[in-house]
């Protein structure tokens, strides 16, 4: 397929699409859609699409919410504070443990990721308020999880509609246990996806770890060395980001921290005072490193760890920044597992070359993977971000190898429709699309857990994702759809 | 470093060397306890174990650590997709569909439609009204449901938003173009902080089947209402269907949502199967309504006997006696014998129970769940003769505790058999600590309390992510039953060979034949 072809059906494809909606849904949506080349010039998005809209009413987003972008994303992995889900009690159940955030502790004693603690709000709370309920909450918190090194209130949707008060909570009860409180108002009305939760997220690690009162947590006995960086957005999914970070030790830095993927509250502490903030999903926290920045003068890049190209790319981006001593290094590593990407990449091209592939995820993974995907031979055709701003899509167009169909906020609806014309050998998506495409005889991965496996970062990752899409393009059981009685074509 | 020939994934990865070093050099930044004095956390851990922590566990009044328990629209959400072609709608913020979709999907495997009108700040200060009249005309006009079920999120509970009046303004404004006057778009409010999933459900049926049937009460039928509330267990729709048939009655099963979570693989159809809507309309003339979950569906069955006046109540068909006793029920109400098939199964089911009796009886587990579900796993594990010492429901409405313990007194062991009523899942560790069992039964939620307490867990109940195609069983019926003594015996036999399977020093008892 030439490249105007795949063009051409791809603008086909949106027009054809955008007939099913009402008038008012078909405008709103119509701007949402494009097709985008990396030749793509005089354009602040990729494909011209609008994005950080509303979503359109009663279509089957796939989005989530502030709440999910707070709890879910930012403050959820921190692992040794407790995160109350401050509210009814189903938001805390069904984000419970599910986006494999891993972490070593002794969970229920000193560590807390995979537990869900509510405040379980009743009929009597929504009409007399909550603070009490609240506080009385850290108060049993106290006597039975002594271990914990903070509590953070993350809200639902009832929270900011009845005139709670939960930052005088917070405040009262921080000075009565010594430890830190940090109220979160991310109601999952807030702002359009769960974007803006990452932002509210954000603002309220500023004002209440490094604006806050650190006392109960130690820190002096780590000394800062020139070598010091941390690593930002990573959330150690499957291990990402210990896969990450032995890359970074191997070349000779030092990662004091992880935001927020095996978490302490030590290691944010330690933020600002390390030379270099290593950014891996842009979306979920520009916000702190520009924050660290401004405030303590600490320079931040991106970089993207998946795939070979791309994590070369990005090592000696990272080195530059420091000096030779720790270029050479870097350059020792580069040449270390060169010889076994180059012998993953000779066994599993071959069994991939030419497929296509059409991605829908969140974050960063809509462009970082499609590197990753390339340096397998396989050819992304598609993408989209449930809950990126035009500075996402800027970025993807820098990402993208050929012409590719672009779609913000997809539903249900559009992405069955895309993949029905477009035809891709695999789709890389969430949990709730999956069984849909799965249905359809179609190869699919989940890029939001790794289907249970990963890590996915860095070189080992690299491995495991090349043997991931291989297991899933190559297995033998897409061919069992279709029994031998029906008739060909 | 990988190995071409042998690429490992997480869970060996990180055992390598290497990795032992990064995790190790990483503790010096850390602030949790393990990093700084793993004998403190040891000393915690040990305390956590005891009559003293247990205490303290449940005095609790503020906090609730693992739930057993999730919101309403959850339930609401399986009512709609019970019925053909019907689309959920859920009005309020989209996170809320996200989770209600990606929860059910992760238990069945399978794809959950479900819409939201997506409500942000602005709907929050001026109400909602908007984003319905947008979002019932977008969702008509994508997915051309047959039906659209409402129900509601926390948020527009709050704001109080008013769902019969939304929707008559939603139609009035659409003018016939994608929402016909006739159109069915029936709609219950359930507020997140009242009740549980299962009140939802009640809610959402309660909805569809008051607002159907209105003006269709004509002569009645000689046919049964078959409700089976809150059921996860595909397999148990099919066996309570086989039953019903085996009497040869004409019936309606109001929310069957069998065939929509168990779709066969080579297409994708966004709905199939489900009760027909016209169905639905004319159950009111049914003469009879049997609902399978009492505590699931007590307001729904307040106006099937209060006001439509049918015979039937309620019928729980999980174990042999809860069957035996939907079987008499569906004699009664039929006036036919007991047929030939259901005594053949009776007689199976006995049979095999006969042949396990000895692994179960005087077993001591430790079972949580729904409260309906709860009164039949329990019925079923007193008719082996095992002993329930902990049976918890977290989401236990009134009058489901002492039912719950009268059905234990009934037990030779009644003395040491518990009710834990509106406890939670970090209540039931301190309850195994002191007081072991042999085995748990529970959802997935019990993987960390195996792994804690140690003890076995028996994977029966909902949600169950960890596990594949257990939902696609049955627990109800003769079949259902067997089901359960198949797993449970088999489990425990798992068991007796973990310990006994030690070489030259138990394995003497490690026997071939069991």
């Amino acid at each position: 397929m030439g490249p105007e072809t795949l063009e051409a059906k791809q603008k086909a494809a949106i027009e054809e699409i955008l007939k099913a909606y009402p008038e008012k849904a078909a405008k709103n949506r119509e701007k949402h859609l494009g097709v985008g080349s990396p030749n793509d010039e005089n354009q602040k998005t990729c494909g011209d699409v609008r994005s950080n809209k509303k979503t359109v009413p009663g279509v089957m987003s796939q989005r989530g919410c502030a709440y999910a972008g707070s709890k879910g994303v930012v403050w959820g992995p921190v692992k040794d504070m407790i995160h109350i889900s401050h509210g009814p009690i189903g938001c805390g159940q069904y984000s419970r443990a599910g986006r494999r955030n891993y972490y070593i502790g002794v969970t229920g004693v000193d560590t807390f990721v995979t537990m869900n603690f509510s405040s379980d709000f009743q009929e009597n709370n929504i009409v007399f308020g909550g603070d009490k309920k609240l506080g009385k909450c850290v108060d049993e918190i106290e006597v039975l999880f002594p271990l914990n090194n903070g509590i953070t209130f993350q809200s639902e949707c009832p929270i900011g509609l009845i005139g709670d008060d939960i930052n005088a909570v917070a405040k009262t009860k921080a000075k009565e246990i010594g430890k830190t409180i940090v109220p979160v108002n991310c109601e999952g009305f807030r702002g359009v996806s769960q974007s803006l939760g990452h932002h509210i997220a954000n603002d309220a690690v500023r004002d209440f770890i490094f604006d806050g009162d650190l006392s109960h947590i130690n820190t002096s006995d780590v000394t800062p060395t020139e070598y010091d960086v941390a690593i930002i957005g990573d959330y150690n999914i499957g291990g990402d980001t210990w896969s990450s970070r032995i890359l970074l030790e191997e070349m000779g830095l030092r990662v004091v921290a992880q935001w927020s993927g095996d978490a302490t509250l030590k290691e944010m502490a330690l933020t600002p005072k390390v030379k270099l903030n290593l950014l891996h999903c842009y979306r979920s926290m520009n916000y702190i490193s520009r924050h660290m920045e401004k405030e303590f003068g600490i320079p931040w890049i991106e970089y993207n760890f998946f795939g070979p190209s791309q994590t070369i790319k990005s090592l000696r981006k990272i080195a530059a920044f420091f000096d030779e001593s720790i270029q050479a290094k870097c350059e020792e590593v580069i040449a270390k597992y060169q010889p076994m990407i180059d012998a993953v990449i000779a066994k599993y091209k071959p069994r991939l070359d030419g497929k296509t592939v059409m991605l829908f995820v969140g974050g960063l993974r809509p462009r970082h993977v499609i590197g990753a995907y390339e340096d397998l031979g396989m050819e992304v055709i598609g993408t989209g971000y449930e809950f990126a701003h035009d500075d996402d899509y800027k970025r993807t167009k820098e990402e993208i190898f050929r012409s590719t169909v672009i779609y913000d906020d997809v539903n249900e609806y559009e992405l069955e429709a895309f993949v029905k014309k477009l035809q891709p050998d695999l789709v890389a998506s969430g949990i709730k699309e999956k069984y849909v495409f799965q249905k359809m005889g179609l190869p699919y991965r989940q890029m939001h857990s790794w289907d249970y496996s990963g890590p996915y970062h860095g070189y080992d990752g690299f491995a495991i994702f090349a043997q991931d899409m291989d297991l899933a393009i190559n297995s033998p059981v897409w061919a069992h759809s279709k029994a031998p009685w029906e008739k060909e074509g | 470093m990988q190995e071409v020939e042998k690429i490992v994934n997480g869970k060996d990865l990180f055992k390598r060397p290497e990795y032992a070093e990064v995790l190790a050099n990483k503790k010096q930044f850390e602030s949790s306890m393990l990093a700084i004095n793993p004998a403190k956390v040891d000393e915690i851990a040990e305390w956590t174990k005891s009559w003293d922590y247990r205490e303290k566990n449940l005095a609790r009044e503020a906090i609730t650590v693992n739930p057993a328990k999730a919101c309403q629209p959850l339930g609401a959400v399986m009512v709609a997709l019970g019925f053909e072609g019907t689309m959920p709608y859920v009005h309020g913020s989209h996170g809320c569909v996200a989770y209600f979709r990606s929860y059910f999907t992760k238990h069945f495997k399978e794809p959950t439609p479900c819409v939201s009108d997506s409500m942000t700040e602005d709907a929050a200060v001026f109400g909602g009204l908007v984003n319905m009249k947008e979002g019932l005309k977008n969702c008509a006009a994508v997915y051309k449901p047959k039906m659209i079920a409402v129900s509601t999120t926390c948020m527009a509970e709050v704001i109080g938003d008013d769902l019969q009046a939304f929707i008559l303004a939603a139609k009035e404004e659409d003018k016939g173009e994608f929402l016909p006057e006739e159109y069915p778009i029936p709609y219950a409010h359930t507020p997140s902080f009242v009740g549980s999933h299962i009140t939802g459900y009640d809610n959402m049926m309660h909805g569809i089947m008051s607002q159907l049937t209105e003006g269709q009460k004509g002569e009645t039928k000689q046919r049964i209402n078959i409700i089976p509330g809150f059921e996860t267990y595909i397999g148990s729709l099919r066996s309570v269907k086989s039953i019903v048939e085996a009497f040869g009655t004409d019936y309606i099963m109001l929310g069957d949502h069998s065939d929509q979570w168990d779709m066969p693989a080579g297409n994708y159809e966004m709905f199939q199967g489900g009760t027909k809507i016209d169905d639905a309309k004319d159950c009111i003339n049914s003469s009879a309504t049997i609902s399978l979950q009492k505590y699931a569906t007590s307001k729904t069955m307040k106006m099937v006997e209060k006001r439509w006046k049918h015979a039937g109540g309620f019928s729980n068909p999980i174990g042999l006696k809860g069957t035996d006793e939907f079987v008499m029920k569906l004699a009664e109400l039929t006036g036919t014998e007991v047929p030939q098939k259901l005594k053949t199964e009776r007689g199976r089911l006995v049979d095999a129970m006969q042949d396990s009796y000895p692994y179960m009886h005087g077993k001591k587990f430790a079972i949580w769940g729904d409260p309906d579900f709860l009164l039949g796993a329990v019925s079923f594990l007193l008719e082996m003769g095992a002993e329930p010492t902990h049976v918890l429901c977290h989401n236990a409405p009134n009058g489901w505790e002492a039912e719950m313990r009268a059905l234990l007194d009934t037990s030779p062991a009644k003395d040491s058999l518990n009710v834990w009523a509106g406890k939670d899942l970090w209540h039931m560790r301190s309850l195994l600590f002191t007081e072991p069992v042999d085995f748990m039964i529970g959802n997935s939620y019990g993987k960390e309390l195996m792994r804690d307490t140690g003890t076995p867990l028996i994977y029966i109940g909902f949600p169950i992510f960890d596990r594949h195609h257990l939902h696609r069983y049955s627990i109800s019926g003769y079949d259902g039953a067997l089901n359960l003594l198949t797993w449970i015996t088999n489990k425990v036999l798992d068991q007796l060979d973990e310990d006994t399977k030690h070489i030259a020093t138990t394995d003497y008892f490690f026997d071939l034949v069991r």
